[in-house]
């Protein structure tokens, strides 16, 4: 049905035309742009766009892990042989999604080469349900839901209801991928009898954590009760059950059991069915293997060959700012993005497996896209750093609050600089060379630094440049 | 003399696990970290959904919470009310923060006409947005009308509206931001030691003056009007709530 109308065809035009300008005018990024006049002018376009892949589309969402979650889904993908139509990361709004696909259809609204297509969409959390009825996914991905931005999305429990609400009201035929680990996630199982369902989890209580961590959230069971858990893998994550009602955590289609986690890389044996592979990810932490398991999952839900997946997992490396390492002036450089509690935990537990020569460069703004209430940095536990001896130098927009922060946690940060540009030679000239210099980024000051670092390094990230 | 003796506070946090959402717990973490810097000993005891409070406390900590939270805790919070207004009538220091401010008043009426008791300490009530009324959401800057205490600093997120009763008496005034209500200017209660506001951020860490006199006040409350601490500097803390006070002048609701 590729009913590009008159009117979708008008909207693409003047859309690609706004795209044009903004690159001819040699403004950076801009990729909203098309989007949003093209998306005001032809609200059914985006609907006519998505229609026309091939292989259909699969969906990512969640609060932490879509960016490299999709980066992975996409990379199998092109391995089975597909190719895969993926939006950036920094376009998981409405208008981004739209841009995303304006720039791959013609004048007419035809999607060269659609047939061989498939669509990989991540979108914002909040965004996801009003996009549900033109996306129309064969395949839908939630990851977890954990704590983050409260004065933009509002709280845990709204957005989870949203999902559901979009998920009742379009009974369209999507396989609904879920963490069970995650009891928020997991619920939506529930009421989608009819949806075929594909769980993924950790299934390795050795790397549970000894208690629940603070930041956790959905410690309630929809009849009330509180969860118990058997394991916690971080926050609210974990093997959880209800004494009161019974419901517990479901048992997973797709898992990974033994998990060794490395300084760089981690290793593990991914079951998918009956089949187990032993895969190494090059890719530090627990929540790597989280997205590892939802790309694995997605994968299998879109029927990709488990090959494709397993390779895609080993060898494709990190997503956009997402844990990529560059070579920088005889020093390695990593770049790790935490922009809400759970994940800064995650970065934390991931910054304790180094040793204490490391260099630590943490960066807080307080943009639109980074959340503008900081508050969040005393909901994760700083004080764990404070055990170790790391190099600290805080830095952004609210560089003032992140020091503030680490001093009640005990640790003294060897500067305090607000410019992004200025603290990154600080840290470069405190590490000798040869070490590693570690930078925990919010969005926006991921943003910025992974710029200075592509421009310093001529573009190549260190992943590239080892292949 | 006292204040060569070891001193020790007995602090009371109230349903931490559930009535934290906006990172109340770094207003637990200043307070040991400023009494660790002081040489006074803290004692915590978390009071949990059905637990009994302890006999004493000389400060008393509440967060905020989503609003299944605040429903889930409410009833028993307000069982605990007569217990909590006698030791704030006996001097003890309290802070409660957002939906604890909410609860620490008269009652919140949620947008289905549903009274939820609060525990009657502050003369405030508090009713939920009108259907389409935004959320209060951003920097705020503020003058603490309690002596001492000054500027404030801090972010806000709450729907309700908060209404001082005749009795009430404001925590403070505010000049960017919305504060109670975003009409009437004034930001927060206090009653003798107690103080509620909406200000998070967390609060006490970069408004230093604040965490003191409630250190301070707790002190008395333990040992007497005598009680003393040393006034000392805490650099962070100044450079952090300098910060977000210029945030708050470029980005926060002008108060006019
Ligand atoms: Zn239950």
């Amino acid at each position: 049905m590729a009913g590009v109308g008159i009117r979708e065809r008008g909207a693409l035009l003047l859309g690609r035309g706004a795209g044009e300008a903004v690159r001819r005018l040699g403004r950076g990024g801009g990729t909203a742009l098309p989007g949003l006049v093209a998306g005001r002018l032809a609200p059914g376009l985006l609907e006519a766009c998505a229609s026309q892949l091939g292989h259909g589309l699969i969906t990512v969402t969640g609060t932490n892990g879509k960016t490299t979650t999709s980066h992975l889904i996409s990379a199998a993908a092109r391995i089975a042989g597909l190719h895969p139509l993926h939006n950036r990361s920094g376009s998981n709004l409405e208008r981004g999604v739209i841009s995303t696909f304006v720039g791959e259809v013609d004048g007419t609204g035809t999607m060269p080469g659609a047939a061989d297509r498939l669509g990989v969409i991540e979108l914002d959390e909040a965004v996801w349900p009003r996009l549900l009825p033109s996306l129309r996914p064969r395949v839908a991905v939630f990851l977890n839901l954990f704590r983050d931005q409260l004065d933009r999305y509002g709280e845990v429990d709204s957005v989870a209801e949203g999902w559901q609400r979009a998920l009742a009201a379009y009974p369209f035929l999507t396989t609904l991928v879920l963490n069970v680990d995650d009891p928020s996630v997991a619920a939506l199982a529930e009421g989608n009898a009819a949806r075929e369902v594909i769980g993924f989890g950790i299934e390795d209580v050795g790397v549970a954590l000894d208690g629940a961590e603070h930041a956790s959230d959905a410690r309630f069971c929809v009849c009330g009760a509180t969860y118990r858990y058997d394991a916690v893998y971080m926050g609210h994550v974990g093997v959880w059950r209800c004494d009161a009602c019974g419901r517990a955590r479901p048992t997973p289609v797709v898992s990974a059991r033994n998990i060794r986690l490395g300084t760089d890389s981690t290793t593990f044996e991914l079951v998918v069915g009956r089949e187990v592979t032993e895969v190494t990810i090059p890719l530090a932490g627990l929540y790597s293997v989280y997205n590892a398991l939802a790309a694995a999952a997605g994968a299998h839900a879109l029927g990709l060959p488990l090959e494709a997946t397993t390779r895609a997992l080993a060898e494709s490396g990190p997503a956009f700012g997402r844990q990529e390492r560059f070579a920088l002036d005889g020093r390695m450089v990593r770049v790790l993005l935490a922009k809400n509690p759970t994940g800064l935990n995650e970065v934390i537990r991931t910054l304790l497996a180094l040793p204490d020569d490391a260099t630590l460069l943490a960066l807080l703004n307080d943009g639109i896209q980074d959340g503008q209430d900081v508050s969040w940095i005393y909901d994760a536990d700083l004080e764990r750093l404070a055990e170790r001896e790391f190099r600290l130098i805080v830095s952004g927009d609210r560089a003032d609050d992140l020091a503030l922060r680490c001093a009640v946690a005990g640790l003294e940060p060897r500067m305090v600089e607000r410019d992004i540009a200025f603290a990154l030679n600080a840290a470069i000239a405190a590490t000798p060379v040869g070490g590693r210099i570690e930078i925990i980024a919010t969005y926006t000051a991921m943003m910025a630094i992974r710029g200075m670092l592509a421009t310093r390094t001529g573009a190549q990230p260190y992943w590239e440049s080892t292949e | 003399m006292t204040s060569e003796m070891p001193r020790t506070i007995r602090v009371v946090t109230l349903y931490p696990e559930v009535m934290d959402v906006y990172a109340d717990r770094g207003n637990l973490l200043a307070v040991q970290a400023r009494c660790r810097a002081l040489g006074v000993g803290v004692e915590v005891i978390a009071i949990g959904l059905g637990d009994a409070l302890p006999s004493e406390a000389d400060l008393v900590l509440i967060g905020g919470g989503q609003d299944r939270e605040q429903r889930r805790i409410a009833p028993d919070l307000a069982a605990k009310g007569s217990a909590l207004r006698a030791w704030a009538d006996s001097g003890t220091a309290m802070l409660a923060v957002c939906g604890g401010f909410q609860l620490f008043g008269n009652f919140y009426r949620t947008g289905a006409g549903e009274e939820l008791p609060g525990v009657g300490l502050f003369d405030v009530t508090t009713v939920a947005p009108a259907p389409g009324m935004p959320r209060c959401i951003g920097d705020m800057l503020a003058q603490s009308e309690v002596p001492g205490v000054g500027e404030l600093v801090g972010f806000e997120n709450h729907g309700g509206r908060t209404y001082l009763g005749p009795q009430g008496q404001p925590f403070a005034r505010v000049q960017h931001g919305f504060g109670n209500n975003g009409d009437d200017g004034t930001e927060g209660a206090v009653y003798r030691e107690a103080i509620g506001t909406y200000l998070h951020g967390s609060v006490l860490p970069k408004n230093p003056a604040l965490l003191d006199r409630l250190i301070l006040a707790a002190l008395r409350h333990r040992y007497g009007a005598e009680a003393t601490i040393e006034r000392s500097r805490d650099e962070y803390a100044e450079r952090a709530h300098r910060a977000a006070a210029e945030v708050a002048r470029r980005k926060g609701r002008p108060n006019s």
